[in-house]
């Protein structure tokens, strides 16, 4: 088994490092979507109740749709391929994006905005200047869970032919072979965990304060 | 020169039965240190906040060195004034320097100037500017915290100096430093402070006259000599027979 994972690894080597490529290039862009939509929407949601009732509920409803099945439906409309993998893993990722911003901005209490307007800051800078970054390390949290989501469900994206680590898996689940299981697997794991060590180490970068 | 001036000043919030600021009528001169007394719920942090269009007055005029402010742009009243809160309302996520330095860097000043500002404003509040520029608000106690509020405060060199109830949060002994403290600041300045507090002793101690405020009408605005002397009314009069009966406690005591 060792022998015929590591021949695969020798004799693979240039095409891994693509499906490589190609799962983070899809991962990437699902979050930065996610991200737009889960942090303008929980801005706004998170200035009163009712609106995070509005625009919270259809983010959970897509959410219990299972990803799989939200990729075959999003075919007739949007066609294989990357784009519809970034489409359903985007969908995937917006709720605890969207959550955590809700949070972060509640959490901002209402002296802390009240006093930065008493010492003449105007809506917009005490909006940029004290409320977004205080609601920041929030925001990273969910785009962290987001993250390591997103990339441990791209290996579906090979299934609709937009490449990634999951064409290994898939592949081995053809041909019953258990060594490209392993490889896949395991790559998606370590790629899944390394992104978020990564983002942690950036995260600790940008947020000095805590 | 009168630096406030309350014309008939009233609020009423949404949805409340009672005006919680009632008819209020006063002025305030420059250089004073006026203290506001009355507990919780009489109107007092309200009467402050319609001083900077926190709040807007159901009826009546703020009238700021002969200007209604209702004809100024709310932000430019607010940087003309100083503001420090109980809760001090420091951002966690500056540094003490960039705290400080939060409005100046809005109004784009150079840097020699805001660091030469920023130094200056820490040795009056009693703070070592190279110990503590750099730290955020979280590493500094309470009282230094309050210090760091002050010097926000005082850093466009406004000539009013709004506090709500600056040293409620404060342990006694602390609490008694800042007052002096305070008291210095003032003297060193033509500055008119406005100060809100629960506390007689601290109101009584402060203030060159203090506003007497029960359930939304100012009750008696003098010297806390004629204060005592002549109470007003009969809430007056109370509270000054419950600050002296405190006293008699102490002498038992001891």
């Amino acid at each position: 088994m060792l022998q015929s994972i590591a021949e695969y690894l020798s004799t693979h080597t240039a095409q891994i490092l693509v499906q490589i490529r190609d799962h983070l290039l899809i991962s990437l862009l699902a979050l930065a979507a996610a991200s737009l939509i889960g942090i303008v929407c929980g801005y706004f949601a998170s200035r009163s109740g009712r609106a995070e009732r509005w625009i919270t509920l259809p983010f959970n409803v897509l959410r219990v749709v299972p990803s799989l099945a939200i990729l075959v439906l999003l075919i007739p409309v949007i066609g294989t391929g990357v784009k519809s993998a970034v489409t359903a893993l985007a969908i995937l990722a917006v709720p605890p994006i969207l959550i955590n911003t809700v949070v972060g901005f509640r959490d901002v209490p209402d002296f802390m905005t009240e006093c930065a307007a008493g010492i003449g800051m105007t809506p917009r800078e005490t909006l940029w200047k004290v409320q977004v970054p205080q609601a920041l390390p929030m925001i990273f949290a969910g785009m962290r869970t987001a993250l390591v989501e997103v990339i441990a469900s791209a290996t579906l994206a090979a299934k609709i032919g937009a490449g990634g680590l999951g064409e290994i898996i898939f592949t081995g689940l053809g041909l019953n072979r258990a060594d490209l299981l392993i490889i896949g697997g395991v790559a998606v794991a370590i790629l899944s965990l390394g992104c978020g060590l990564l983002f942690d180490i950036a995260t600790k970068k940008i947020i000095k304060w805590k | 020169m009168i630096a406030i001036e309350y014309q008939n000043l009233c609020k009423q919030f949404p949805g409340a039965s009672y005006l919680s600021v009632d008819h209020v009528n006063a002025t305030v001169e420059e250089g004073e240190l006026v203290t506001i007394l009355g507990s919780s719920g009489c109107g007092k942090t309200t009467l402050l906040k319609m001083t900077n269009r926190l709040y807007e007055p159901t009826e009546g005029k703020v009238i700021l060195f002969g200007e209604d402010i209702s004809t100024v742009d709310p932000v430019v009243v607010r940087r003309r004034m100083g503001y420090v809160i109980q809760q001090v309302g420091l951002f966690p996520h500056m540094t003490i320097e960039d705290n400080i330095a939060a409005i100046p860097k809005i109004l784009k000043w150079d840097k020699e100037k805001i660091d030469a500002r920023v130094t200056e404003l820490l040795e009056l509040v009693g703070l070592d500017p190279d110990q503590f520029r750099t730290r955020y608000p979280s590493q500094l106690s309470g009282g230094q915290q309050q210090r760091v509020g002050l010097a926000r405060a005082l850093v466009t060199d406004p000539k009013i100096m709004l506090l709500d109830e600056p040293f409620g949060a404060i342990d006694a002994i602390t609490r008694l430093n800042l007052q002096s403290e305070l008291q210095r600041i003032h003297a060193g300045t033509k500055k008119t402070f406005l100060l809100v507090t629960h506390d007689i002793l601290e109101a009584f101690k402060l203030g060159t006259r203090v506003m007497i405020m029960n359930g939304g009408k100012l009750l008696q605005f003098d010297t806390p000599q004629e204060i005592v002397r002549h109470p007003a009314d009969e809430f007056v009069d109370t509270l000054i027979r419950s600050a002296k009966d405190q006293e008699e406690f102490w002498k038992e005591v001891m």
